[in-house]
């Protein structure tokens, strides 16, 4: 599924918070969402979920305006992984992966064998199959991470929006994931803080800043030293040392 | 857990509910058995089947009398009041993700007082309005005032809660006034104890309405299961689950508000059940709703009928108000389950 935004305006009160952001994401590519902290990467993302709505400008996926299908339809189809997701709730792991059945489930319809598999792979997937009874509460935070990508796979989507996945993660399992991501059969908008792995998982890439899309195009177009230091405010060096491969930077201090 | 089979967590369901149906049987037959003039239990069972056309004992008329025309309608409607505030303390600490919401929070039993002493002391209505009428109307223009100052229930839970303090505040200023204006202490006494609760006055009609009100409400909440399990992390996760977070906040809401008035100008502010229930229930049955709904309003049937059992025995010749009751048996039992359920870190 193909996932485009328009020419979108978003803001609080009197304060603008995104301007005119149009970018387009073809069925089944991953896009790479970079940016300093406060460019707008998290609204839009809401944006594009269809969580808030803009202003002004259309975000369309495959060609349905978000804000127009209704929510449990659009939830078949479009997972969202927050970045930050907390409950008080003494919920185990499993709990929280089924609720990913959610939008596939009518209000008194039971467990079926369909449900049951989705919530078994998804949780493989993400290695954590065998802390599925543990507590929510007693995970570390790379695990929850880790539980709220399982329930947003759980969810079967097509389209799948991660704000920033890989924070508390190890490294073996930010590049697991990113991987698995870019090798599911999704279209994916990830925001990212780590321009390596961006360069590496994402077919394209864009730049925001304060509220605006600075640049975009493939890794090697967009990660470029001037770029870096324009708008990320660092010295940095970029190679492309293995062609095809996306740019390696390397920070010098 | 595949769909159809059986495996051991549901063969442990289908026990606890056995076992709970039977429990309350049996508090509800106890409750109708003992008073002043305490009754067998066998005489219980008879007179109930006779009543109910099932048997055709001889019994002596009083007994008969006592069972059917007093007491069986008073264990029954303390039942289900007892499901009823269970229930919407569980949907409330579900919806504003607090483990100390409960009822009351929404500002209904500070609307209630204030709508019973306006009946009572100013004589609103003349005569024409009951102390029920007056507070049922108070719960709800309560209720009014904290989806107002809340924006409808769309914004987040924080700030309904918010908007209950006020409310409660409001509404308890209003009451004080009214009652420091008007110099009638004996009236203001009178409402103030009837909000404390009591079962004493109630008859088959508060019985039908309630078995109106409360299963209907149930039947909503239990419909509203699976995304009252959404909000779990809360409104926009729900929303991006699919969930409609605005219309079923304000569905909820309403239901809640709907049986916490109907039960509070029925009995009085009863506190306590919608607050302790709703996690004790979540210690035998765990977080997701479709099993805590009906868990809380079956032991919630069981606490109030056994509360009203113990605020008739424990004082010879006298009823204490049941509010009293719930809170002095809730509270140990609560701080065991605070004591149990403390994270295994
Ligand atoms: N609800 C809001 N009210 C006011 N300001 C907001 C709100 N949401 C976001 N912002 C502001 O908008 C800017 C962009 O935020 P965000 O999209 O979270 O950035 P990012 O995810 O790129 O770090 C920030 O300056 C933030 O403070
Ligand atoms: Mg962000």
């Amino acid at each position: 599924m193909s996932v485009l935004a328009e020419n979108l305006d978003w803001g609080v009160g009197r304060k603008t918070i995104l301007h005119d952001v149009s970018i387009s994401v073809a069925p089944g590519e991953t896009l790479g969402l970079v940016g300093p902290n406060g460019s707008g990467k998290s609204s839009l993302l809401r944006l594009l979920a269809g969580l808030k709505r803009p202003r002004a400008g259309l975000v369309t996926i495959n060609g349905k305006s978000v804000v127009q299908v209704p929510r449990k339809a659009l939830s078949r189809e479009v997972a969202f992984v927050q970045q930050s997701a907390a409950t008080e709730t003494s919920v185990s792991v499993l709990d929280v992966v089924r609720l990913g059945r959610t939008p596939h489930r009518s209000a008194l319809s039971g467990w079926s064998a369909e449900d049951e598999a989705a919530v078994t792979e998804a949780l493989t997937r993400v290695d954590m199959l065998g802390h599925r009874a543990q507590s929510w509460q007693t995970l570390s935070g790379g695990e929850r991470q880790r539980v709220h990508i399982a329930r947003a796979l759980a969810q079967s989507p097509r389209v799948m929006f991660l704000d920033e996945p890989t924070n508390h993660l190890d490294i073996h399992h930010q590049i697991e994931i990113l991987r698995m991501v870019r090798d599911l059969d999704l279209t994916s908008v990830i925001a990212l803080h780590d321009l390596n792995l961006a360069a590496m998982f994402c077919d394209k890439i864009v730049v925001m800043r304060s509220g605006s899309v600075f640049a975009s195009g493939t890794p090697a177009e967009v990660l470029t030293e001037e770029l870096l230091r324009e708008v990320f405010r660092v010295t940095a060096e970029v190679n492309c040392i293995t062609p095809g491969a996306g740019p390696h930077i390397r920070f010098t201090p | 857990m595949t769909a159809g089979v059986p495996d051991g967590s549901a063969v442990r369901l289908a026990l606890l509910t056995l076992v709970s149906a039977a429990a309350l049987a049996f508090a509800i037959a106890v409750a109708t058995a003992i008073g002043d003039y305490t009754i067998g239990l066998g005489t219980v069972f008879l007179a109930i089947g006779n009543g109910l056309g099932l048997t055709g004992a001889e019994l002596p008329p009083i007994e008969e009398s006592v069972v059917w025309d007093l007491r069986l309608s008073r264990a029954l409607v303390a039942a289900l009041a007892g499901a009823g505030l269970a229930l919407c303390g569980a949907i409330l600490q579900a919806l504003l993700r607090n483990p100390l919401a409960e009822p009351f929070v929404l500002g209904i039993s500070a609307g209630a007082s204030t709508g019973g002493v306006c009946v009572i002391v100013l004589g609103i209505g003349a005569g024409s309005l009951t102390l029920s009428a007056g507070a049922f109307a108070g719960a709800f223009a309560a209720f009014g005032v904290v989806a107002l100052l809340s924006n409808g229930a769309t914004s987040g839970p924080n700030h309904t809660i918010l908007a209950g303090v006020a409310a409660s505040q409001l509404f308890n200023a209003l009451t004080s006034y009214i009652v420091t204006t008007s110099g009638n202490a004996e009236q203001a006494r009178n409402v103030m104890f009837w909000l404390l609760g009591s079962f004493g006055g109630v008859r088959w009609p508060d019985f039908q309405l309630l078995l109106v009100v409360v299963p209907m409400g149930l039947a909503v909440c239990i419909y509203l299961a699976r995304a009252l399990d959404a909000f779990t992390f809360g409104d926009e996760d729900a929303a991006a689950l699919g969930v409609p977070v605005g219309r079923i906040r304000l569905a909820l809401f309403a239901v809640t508000a709907v049986m916490t008035a109907t039960i509070v100008s029925m009995v009085g502010a009863i506190g306590f059940v919608g607050l302790v229930v709703p996690h004790a229930a979540r210690y035998v049955v765990g977080p997701m709703h479709m099993r805590l709904l009906p868990a809380c309003a079956i032991i919630g049937a069981i606490f109030m009928v056994t509360a009203d059992i113990v605020s008739r025995v424990i004082v010879a010749q006298q009823t204490i108000p049941i509010g009293v009751v719930t809170a002095l048996v809730g509270v140990p039992f609560f701080a065991l389950i605070l004591y149990r359920a403390r994270p295994q870190t």
